[in-house]
């Protein structure tokens, strides 16, 4: 409230040096006293030669702060009333009644208090102002916006002043004005400028600017539909990337060890809870460093997971190895007593994981589609844990082994090969992934018990539709299901797409029931 | 078969082995007994007896276990479908909660005018301002129809789905998976309200079934009556089917799908027919469920809820019949009692249910008992 009122001042005083006018008591009469509809054109008029006391008379209107006792209106603060004229300090009668405004009137002040924003030195507040006064601008404010198009030094807010010049030429009495306005909107990229034109649309009576506003109509829907389109593909991705965190796991523990891990889910709310409680210590011992949080946040959920994970394969999973059905069953029952055992740990609420301030905010590409950096980020994790990890399988001992174990374990076992230890490592490190997954998710979404369970079934599907022992088929697999998924989310809505993807994947196994890229040869029909 | 029926000549007309009899002498009395329990005594002592008697079966206990009935109904078709064929079906909620729905939807119109908006529609589509019923709901003020559409609509989804299923010869960890995400699938559509099931609230405040008072003592005991009976004839029903020769196809099928495949058999035809009929006595449990409970929701499609059926099933032992009974009382015997004792220890104990069974009980309960029975005489021998 303070800093509003602060900033109010500042450019205040920028009209106390611009404008020797300054508003009068009668003035102030007709804008707080009387009907609505003359309020309104009396609030109007005087915007246009605004003053500080213009702005301090609107504010303590929008704040519900103005009271009036016959001809005489004060500004009541604090408990004390002032003269809006004079701001000189008065007593407020006792039956001093209070000025009530309807919701048109509120509007109106609104965006009256948006156009004098218009001049603040803030490129923020004036930016916040562009975006309130595009839907709402009128003629009235339209000598204002053209003093601030004027003033404007920016090339990108001289723009965006440039469509609301526009929308507020748009109801303009004048043809010709209004013809021009049509055709300067087309080249907007705004959603709320397709508003305008079709509430103007509504209401045209000439034909030719009517066709001069469908000509620009088209052409702002032809923009916004490639932002909706290219904002489906990002999301689709996004959400692939996501998928792949969560499936990169999986194709090591179910597609290269043939263990199916119903726990998975709950691996990843580990790494999630472990982000949290990193994010705990650095805002208790290191708020300095709070913005860097997440880099620690990730050995230790990569650990916490891992370590986890091996201690299951080694007390349960170990013996259960070639009977899928009952590893299941276990390892639900695991599941199970995991989220219960972060329940008593950590409540049954959610907890909250704050993004580091260098994840907030994003890139604005067009009017409608701004990319966030924390999905850009998330993208980014993913294709490193994906070349992390195709440089551990492919490249290293472990992976040599690994892949040896799983090709015949007997002959690695002749070799030299520890198979019982490289199952644990293998296992572990399918749940440390599963960990640095939830490291991420922690970043985009909620973090509470029940955050594994939404992904397992998206995950398997990735694992199913890839093929098992790929790690190529789980890439395209989870940035296909994300895709698809998105695009006909947009189209159906979100239930509808989950269950036209589950159907897909149940006619895609028809054709190819060893996944999009089957393993030739025995292993095949194992 | 073994190696020496190979090497000979197989004989055109040898006879099959005579089948065994559906039930033993002892067999059958116990099924007697269980009978007498369940439509003469459970009924005396609820209805008849004073309640401040030792003897008085509460109101409580005759919920309780007819819930825990329509379970066992469930755990017995897992059992079929799990214990002989060897597919493990993470789904067989959705078909529990569509006989649960094609009932629940019978006794949604029954309330007739008498719901919060005294409307002839029910109360969640007054609500979502529709006008007219939707057509699915065209033939459920019919009791017979709703009858049929309970043992139907599961029937036919688990038909469809199985038939794509098993044609590709989807099988093991793939098809549980698969069936899990359409459970998920099916939650997701019936959350919807526009679905036309009463979104995520489902149905409940049901008042009268065929016109009767649903809440009165003798309507609840009708129903106990009936799913003890409905229990204990689709027991006799799964008996005779694995002792069949078809039975012993199945059992092949879940031992050596390949070699069956090899002997002239299409597992398809054997497997889909489980399936389907599976599929429907766990929509005729819903279907006895749902009056008892009062309520059906989307969350009874949850996969949890599915894959608690096949716990059901292990605990008491896979491939006997009994077991299945057996380990839904167990279970759910526990179920009611922690989740008022010890709320916070139920998931541990199920969780730990899980992973002691699979690891410790492969056969079960009944396994375990088997084991103990030949182990006391061996070790009464070596004393004596």
């Amino acid at each position: 409230m303070l800093r509003r009122m602060i900033l109010l001042l500042m450019y205040a005083m920028f009209f106390i040096a611009t404008n020797a006018y300054s508003i009068t008591a009668e003035e102030v009469k007709a804008i707080a006293i009387g009907d609505a509809e003359v309020r309104i054109a009396a609030l109007n008029k005087a915007v246009v030669t605004a003053d500080a006391n213009t702005v301090y008379l609107l504010q303590a209107l929008a704040d519900d702060a103005v009271k009036f006792k016959g001809e005489q209106v004060f500004v009541v603060r604090d408990g004390k009333g002032f003269d809006p004229v004079s701001r000189a300090e008065f007593a407020v009668p006792a039956d001093a009644e209070d000025v009530t405004n309807n919701n048109r009137l509120r509007g109106e002040l609104d965006s009256a208090l948006a156009a004098l924003k218009l001049f603040s030195k803030d490129e923020k507040i004036r930016t916040a102002a562009i975006k309130q006064l595009q839907s709402d601008a009128d003629e009235s404010k339209l000598p204002l916006i053209e003093k601030a198009f004027a003033a404007e030094q920016n090339p990108q807010i001289k723009e965006q002043l440039g469509l609301v010049r526009a929308a507020a030429l748009l109801n303009s009495t004048d043809k010709t004005k209004r013809l021009e306005a049509a055709k300067l909107l087309s080249t907007s990229t705004q959603a709320n400028t397709k508003t305008v034109l079709l509430a103007r649309l509504a209401q045209e009576p000439e034909p030719d600017v009517k066709s001069a506003l469908q000509k620009s109509l088209r052409e702002v829907e032809a923009a916004l539909a490639w932002g909706d389109r290219l904002g489906a593909i990002f999301s689709g991705i996004s959400l692939g990337s996501i998928l792949l965190l969560v499936a990169l796991g999986l194709a090591i523990t179910y597609g290269l060890m043939g263990v199916i891990n119903m726990a998975h889910g709950e691996l990843m709310m580990i790494g999630a809870y472990a982000t949290y409680v990193v994010q705990g210590l650095f805002q208790k011992y290191l708020p300095g460093a709070f913005d860097w949080y997440l880099l620690a946040a990730l050995p230790v959920a990569f650990m916490a997971s891992a370590l986890m994970g091996a201690a299951l394969e080694r007390s349960v999973i170990r013996f259960l190895y070639g009977r899928p059905l009952e590893t299941l069953l276990a390892t639900w029952g695991i599941s199970l007593m995991l989220m219960q055992g972060v329940r008593t740990l950590f409540g049954a609420q959610n907890v909250g994981v704050e993004n580091p301030s260098w994840m907030s905010g994003g890139v604005q590409v067009l009017g409608n589609l701004s990319l966030p950096y924390n999905r850009l980020v998330i993208i980014g994790f993913a294709i490193f844990v994906l070349l992390s990890v195709g440089w551990l399988i492919g490249k290293t001992r472990l992976g040599l082994f690994v892949r040896g174990v799983t090709q015949n374990r007997a002959i690695a076992s002749c070799m030299g090969v520890n198979t019982a230890r490289i199952d644990t490592y293998a296992f572990a490190l399918g749940s440390g992934i599963a960990g640095l997954a939830g490291c991420a998710l922690s970043q985009v979404g909620n973090v509470g018990p029940d955050l594994g369970q939404g992904y397992i079934v998206d995950s398997f599907m990735v694992v199913v539709l890839g093929g098992v022992g790929q790690l190529a088929g789980t890439v395209y697999a989870a940035l296909g299901l994300g895709i698809l998924n998105k695009f006909l989310e947009g189209w159906v809505g979100a239930v509808l797409a989950k269950i036209a993807v589950l159907v897909f994947i149940i006619i895609f196994i028809q054709k190819r029931p060893q996944g999009i890229f089957a393993m030739k040869g025995r292993s095949a029909e194992a | 078969m073994n190696t020496t029926t190979m090497n000979s000549p197989v004989q055109p007309n040898t006879p099959l082995p005579t089948p065994s009899p559906l039930l033993s002498r002892t067999g059958w009395s116990a099924f007697t007994i269980a009978l007498l329990v369940v439509c003469a005594v459970a009924p005396t002592l609820n209805l008849l007896v004073p309640k401040d008697s030792v003897f008085y079966l509460s109101d409580y206990a005759v919920g309780l276990v007819g819930k825990i009935m329509c379970y066992a109904i469930c755990a017995l078709a897992m059992d079929l479908i799990w214990g002989y064929t060897g597919i493990l079906s993470l789904g067989h909620g959705v078909f529990f909660a569509l006989g649960g729905y094609a009932m629940g939807m019978y006794l949604m119109r029954q309330i007739g005018a008498d719901g919060n908006y005294k409307s002839n529609l029910p109360d969640f589509m007054v609500f979502l301002d529709w006008k007219t019923l939707p057509w699915h709901w065209s033939l459920s003020d019919s009791f017979v129809a709703t009858l049929f559409l309970v043992v139907a609509v599961p029937g036919l989804v688990a038909f469809v789905f199985g038939y794509f299923a098993f044609r590709s010869r989807i099988k093991g960890v793939y098809f549980s998976i698969i069936t899990q995400a359409m459970t998920f699938a099916a939650m997701l559509l019936f959350f919807r309200n526009e679905t036309g099931f009463g979104g995520n609230n489902g149905f409940t405040d049901f008042k009268r079934i065929l016109s009767i008072p649903i809440a009165t003592p003798s309507m609840r005991m009708t129903l106990f009556v009936m799913t003890g009976v409905t229990l204990l004839g689709f027991y006799l029903l799964v008996r005779w089917l694995v002792n069949s020769k078809f039975g012993r196809v199945l059992q092949a099928v879940r031992d050596a799908e390949t070699r069956v495949m090899f002997s002239g058999y299409n597992p398809l035809g054997y497997k889909l027919t489980i399936w389907t009929i599976s599929a429907m006595m766990c929509g005729v449990a819903g279907a006895l469920y749902v009056p008892q409970v009062g309520i059906i929701n989307p969350s009874e499609m949850s996969p949890a809820n599915s894959i608690e059926i096949a716990i059901w099933a292990a605990v008491g032992g896979r491939a006997t019949l009994i077991g299945p009974i057996l380990g839904a009382f167990i279970v759910n015997g526990a179920k009611s009692w922690l989740t008022v004792a010890y709320p916070e220890f139920w998931l541990y104990f199920l969780g730990a249910l899980f992973i002691g069974v699979t690891l410790y009980l492969p056969n079960g309960v009944v396994g375990l008992i088997k084991k103990l029975s030949l182990a006391w005489p061996k070790k009464i021998r070596s004393e004596t």
